[in-house]
This record gives structure tokens, sequence and C-alpha cells, in this order.
């Protein structure tokens, strides 16, 4: 089982990919849970998701503690918020961000793998607007292969209807120019 | 053929009442039961569903309009949630005792002050004697196969009473997974349309509700609690009609790993999943530790739970409620009522924890197993304990 | 369950307490005593109907000729009727014996 820690702000579409991944997950016959951290959400204010994916029925309703993966949508989060808490020992932290590794562990103080892409800039030319969380998909994807792109892709639409098309190509973008050190 | 979609819990049951051809659905929406209503909404909106959305002005007026609707013959669903359930509870008894058919989807919440819109089972408690029959769902597909059930249920002439279909607020409702959709001719098959024994109608005029004198007051309760007992032989017919439609299996006492345990964890509701996961890993580590999960929680199987506790001795009882100034926690009570001076019996340990919202993990049901083996060698001072609460 | 002589057991009370006889209310003569009883004087009477609007207990009845015609088995001589008739028509008048 692989378990998943979505960090974004109220707004950003945390949940959104988090539900996109879990329902690509299940589309694929596999079984997965995804949900929100349970609350009250203002809108720019750091929020958390979850997604659990598994070959196996998924018998917890906890939430998730030691991910295996840390998605991070929004650049200036790791300053506010622990991103790597609790993360395994062989966990990666997906981060949207210009900065280097060097200069990510550095300025963080992250020492698990990391994956990085500069999803802001790749969602403002595609989308024309800030919303990281279908291109952080991208990176997700590169990093991890915690579900395949096709069943994926079909979540989009499923999704985003005539819109899809746009995120798919922000999405594959990421994908490509996604850096793991 | 039914179909295994990635679906909100939420929108799943809204499926399922859709499914089940509801024909009045009177609700006030409250969080974490909102998705449910708001979709069923839209539904009624987009005509994929020919019903009536009653949006009432309040919890009172919807659980009134609940009893107007099945008085009339309607097939009837709302769903609520803590203060707004609270806000029913005089409506619930009047539903109830004038055995009239009707589903509600209670996504449980804790109560107010100070305010939560988290999940545990104090909403639930308040109404534990408001004569409905009452279920707990453990995860999206019980929530929605229990949903229909309770339609099958209720509205069967032996039976006739509301019934409560109970998910964990937000652990549940918010949880997109796997749901395997029944199709509508399979459902059609399980439900036949609502034919009740009695119904207002201008043409045969009866009066429902009258006042009960003194003389009749007794008769009329003790009529229901009769009913409630014997709703538990269709409750349990309904559950193998389903399992012979839908191939999955419901019993009103679930077991998991019991046999030579030493201890039972007792359980309601989804936390009875993280608790199969906690005794997977304490049998890994060589302790003879069992689950039980309580379903049906009214009319309350004590038969089916005696016959589920077999020989084991300790029994370690998690109330997701905590009744200030009671003994324990109520489903502790029942238990020890159950089992008061029945010959072998079991200790009975109780213990509250995951109130408003608190996650009750794998570490916490270790931690529950250590202390009821301790609290046998050593009796506690006091008849509950409280898991996980700081001092300072 | 208005009839207080009911005597029934649990098995036999009624289906949810229902009352499944209509309109069985007219069995009981809630008018076996009153202190005062309404009489109509004809000549003033104009069949407005403000004495069967306003009576508490429908003991009013039209008759053929289109008067109100009060049904002493269901009044209980609470006067309402004298007191809205518009014309004056009614007058309370003591119950001997």
């Amino acid at each position: 089982m692989k378990e998943v820690r979505i960090h974004g702000r109220g707004g950003q579409g945390g949940v959104t990919s988090a539900e996109l991944v879990a329902t690509a997950a299940i589309a694929e016959g596999k079984y997965a849970q995804a949900f929100p951290s349970f609350g009250p959400e203002r809108r720019g204010a750091p929020v958390a998701a979850f997604i659990r994916v598994s070959d196996k029925q998924i018998r917890t309703r906890e939430k998730v503690y030691h991910p295996d993966i840390v998605m991070v949508l929004d650049p200036s989060l790791p300053r506010l918020v622990k991103v790597a808490e609790g993360i395994k020992d062989d966990g990666i932290v997906i981060l949207n961000t210009e900065l280097t590794a060097d200069q990510v562990r550095e300025t963080f103080g992250i020492n698990s793998r990391l994956a990085m892409v500069d999803a802001t800039k790749i969602a403002l030319e595609e989308l024309g607007l800030p919303i990281t969380n279908t291109t952080m998909l991208g990176a997700l994807l590169k990093a991890t292969g915690i579900v395949g792109k096709d069943a994926l892709f079909e979540a989009l639409e499923k999704r985003f209807g005539r819109l899809a098309e746009k995120n798919k190509a922000a999405l594959e973008r990421a994908y490509n120019e996604t850096v793991i050190a | 053929m039914s179909k295994r979609v990635g679906i909100e819990v939420s929108i799943a049951i809204a499926e399922a009442v859709g499914l089940a051809r509801a024909e009045v659905i009177p609700a006030y929406p409250i969080t974490p039961q909102t998705h449910i209503v708001e979709h069923l909404s839209e539904m009624v909106a987009n005509a994929e569903l020919d019903a009536e959305f009653v949006p009432v002005e309040s919890e009172h007026a919807a659980m009134s309009c609940c009893c107007g609707s099945s008085a009339a013959g309607a097939r009837t669903f709302t769903s609520s949630s803590a203060q707004g359930l609270s806000l029913m509870s005089e409506v619930l008894y009047i539903a109830s005792t004038m055995r009239l058919p009707m589903v509600m989807v209670v996504a449980n919440r804790a109560m107010s002050a100070p305010i939560s819109i988290w999940n545990d089972h104090q909403d639930i408690m308040i109404q534990r004697d408001t004569g409905w029959i009452q279920t707990f769902a453990e995860n999206g597909q019980e929530a929605v196969d229990l949903t229909l059930h309770a339609f099958r249920v209720s509205e069967d002439r032996n039976v006739s009473l509301p019934i409560m279909v109970n998910i964990d607020g937000f652990t549940l409702s918010h949880v997109i997974e796997p749901i395997e959709l029944p199709d509508q001719e399979d459902v059609d098959r399980f439900l036949p349309p609502f034919k009740p024994r009695y119904k207002l109608d201008p043409r045969r005029p009866i009066t429902m509700g009258p006042v009960g004198i003194p003389e009749v007051y007794t008769e009329a309760k003790v009529a229901h609690d009769m009913a409630m007992k014997k709703a538990k032989r269709y409750i349990l017919k309904a559950w193998n009609e389903f399992e012979e439609i839908f191939g999955r299996k419901y019993n009103p006492i679930e077991s998991y790993r019991t046999e030579d345990a030493e201890v039972l964890l007792v359980t309601m509701g989804s936390i009875s999943e993280t608790a199969m996961t906690a005794v997977d890993t304490m049998r890994d580590a060589g302790q003879k530790v069992g689950l039980l999960r309580i379903r049906l929680w009214r009319p309350f199987p004590g038969q089916e739970f005696r016959r589920a506790v077999g020989k084991t001795k300790i029994l370690a009882v998690i109330d997701r409620c905590l009744p200030p100034g009671a003994l324990c926690g109520p489903v502790g009570a029942e238990l020890r009522s159950l089992f008061y001076k029945i010959p072998g019996s079991p200790k009975i340990f109780s213990f509250v924890a995951g109130l408003g919202g608190r996650d009750v993990t794998v570490e916490r049901f270790e931690e529950i197993v250590d202390k009821a083996r301790a609290f046998a060698k050593k009796r506690p001072r006091e008849l509950y304990e409280v898991i996980g609460v700081r001092e300072k | 369950m208005a009839n207080s002589d009911a005597i029934v057991g649990w098995k036999t009370i009624t289906f949810g307490c229902h009352i499944l006889e209509p309109g069985n209310a007219a069995n009981f003569r809630t008018g076996d005593w009153r202190s005062q009883r309404p009489v109509v004087d004809k000549e003033k009477c104009i069949k407005c109907g403000m004495c069967w609007v306003f009576c508490p207990d429908m003991a009013y009845n039209q008759d053929e000729e289109g008067y109100f015609v009060v049904d002493l088995e269901y009044c209980k001589g609470c006067g309402i009727c004298a007191h809205e008739c518009p014309k004056d028509a009614i007058t309370m008048v003591p119950e001997e014996g």
C-alpha cells in the first residue's frame, strides 16, 4: 500500500488531485481512498488531502501519518508547514519549486528524496492560471508511478470535460520537466 | 451488471436512494451530511429522480414532513447529523410508535459545545431510545447496501418501523473509495413498491396520532417494543435476500479472528476497519486478540452477541460517546446488562475513544487491549477509561 | 384512543395506535351536561350561519328551511353562538333540573 499526503492551500485543488488519483487507481482495478483533512477550509489556508492506493482491500480509517509520498502544490508552503513530517525513510517529497535540490535541502531541511518541478510556471503557460493541482500530477506520475497515465487521463476527462486537454498538456510537460534528486 | 466505481461515499448513498426510487425527500443541510442531500436535490432537479425534494426550514420540519409523507404512503428518505438530528428528536418518537416506515442516513457527528463538526457517536446515542431500528456501516459499500436494506426492512409490513443508517461523518461521508453500485433491475427485484398497512387516504379516512390516555399508553409502547423485537427476524431475512441478489453477506454481529481469542475488541462503525488492521498486527505479534463489530444496534442482537463471544474471557468495549455522570458509555452498559450474572460470562471493560474527530489508530487499539488485560488482573477503580486524554 | 372504556392489550391495540373507524367522534355524546342552552329566535335570524361557523363543537346543522339548528346531543352550552350572532337572535337560557 502506498500512502500520499498532499499539501496545498485552500482553493488550489489538492482534494481534486487526490480524487483524480484515487478514481484512476480504482478504474485500474486497484483499491484506493482519497479524503480531505476534515474541517472548515478557508481559501488560502494550508490544507492537506490524503490518498491510499493498494492492490488489496484497504482496512484503515486513520489519517496518513507516515506517508510514502508527499506532494506540495504551493512553493511557499514548506516555509510554514513541516511537509516531510512522518515521511517513511524511503519516502519522496514532490515539490512545486524553482529551487535546486541543494537549495531545497538547505532552505527547508528536507532530507528525503526529492522530485522537483516549476509547476506554477507550467500552469501559467499551459492553463493561464497558477493552479497547480493537475500539473503536479505529472510530477507524481514521473516520481512514483502510483497510477497509470492512461487511467489518470481518463479521470481528468471525466472530471474536466473540454478543459481536460489543457490540463493533460500541463501534466505531460510537468512529467517531462520533473527532476528527481 | 453492477458497476465498480471510485466515488465519494455521500454521493454513492444518494445514488442508492435514487436506485431505491425514493418518492419524497424532506431535508435540511448540515455538515457532514450535506453532500448526500445536495446530490439528491441535484438528481431531482435534473429529473434523474422522480421525487419531491422538500427544502424545509429546519430539521424539526424535515422529520415532521417525513411523517406526513410516509403516512400518505410515499417512500421517504432524509438525512441529518448532530444538532440537526437533535432538533428532530421529539418527532423521531412520533414516527416510530406510529409505525411510519422511512429511512434516515445519519452522518454521525459530535454534539456541541464546544462546537465540533467532526465524527463520534454522541449524536446517535441521544436517539438510542427513539424506537428506530439502527444499523452502523463500516465502509462505503456497507453504507450503500445498508441504505437499500433499510428501505426493504422499514417497509416490510411485518416491521413497519423507521430506520437510521449510521455512517461516520467525514471518515466515511467524505471519502472517495471503490463501491459497487448495483443496477436498477436488481434493486427493483430486492425492493418492491411501498405498500403500507395503513395510509392517509380521503376515500378511506382513518386517524393517525391520537391521544393515548393512561389506560392505553403502556399498551401502545409495549406493542412498539414487541414490534422492534420481532423486527430482528425480518432484518436478518432481508440480509439473506440481499446476499442472494447482490452477493454480499451481512450479519448483525460480525466476528473477526475470534478463534481462541483471549481478548475481544468490540467496535461500531468505521473504526472497525482500523480495528481489523490492529487485530492483524497483534496476531502477527502472537497475541490472541479478535474483534466483534456491532452492525445492528437496535434492536440489540443479544443472542447473536453472546454466541459470537463464545468462551472469550475479556471484552474491551469501545464507546465513541462520553455521557457525563453515567457509569460508562452506552455500548459498555448494554453489554454489561447482557452478561449480568450469566455464569462464565466475560469480564467487560469499557473504553471511550475517538471523540469529536480524534483518530483511533492501530496503536490506540493496542493500548486498549493492554489495558483490558491489566484490568482483568487488577480491577480498575472506574467502570470506564477515556483513551488518549491529556491531563495537563 | 378517545374511548376511555376501551380496555385493550398490547396485542389487540390498533396498529400504530391508529383510529381506523372514521368520524367516530360522533359516537361520543359530548352534550350530556350543560348549565345553559341556546334558543334561536327565528323572527330575528337571517340564516347567516355565524353560529355554525363559530360553534367549537360543530353542534349546529342547517335545516330544510335554511335555519341553523343546534343539536343538543353535542352542545356544551358555551354561548359562543349567542355572543357572535350579529342579530342577537340567540339567547342562552338556563337548563332545568
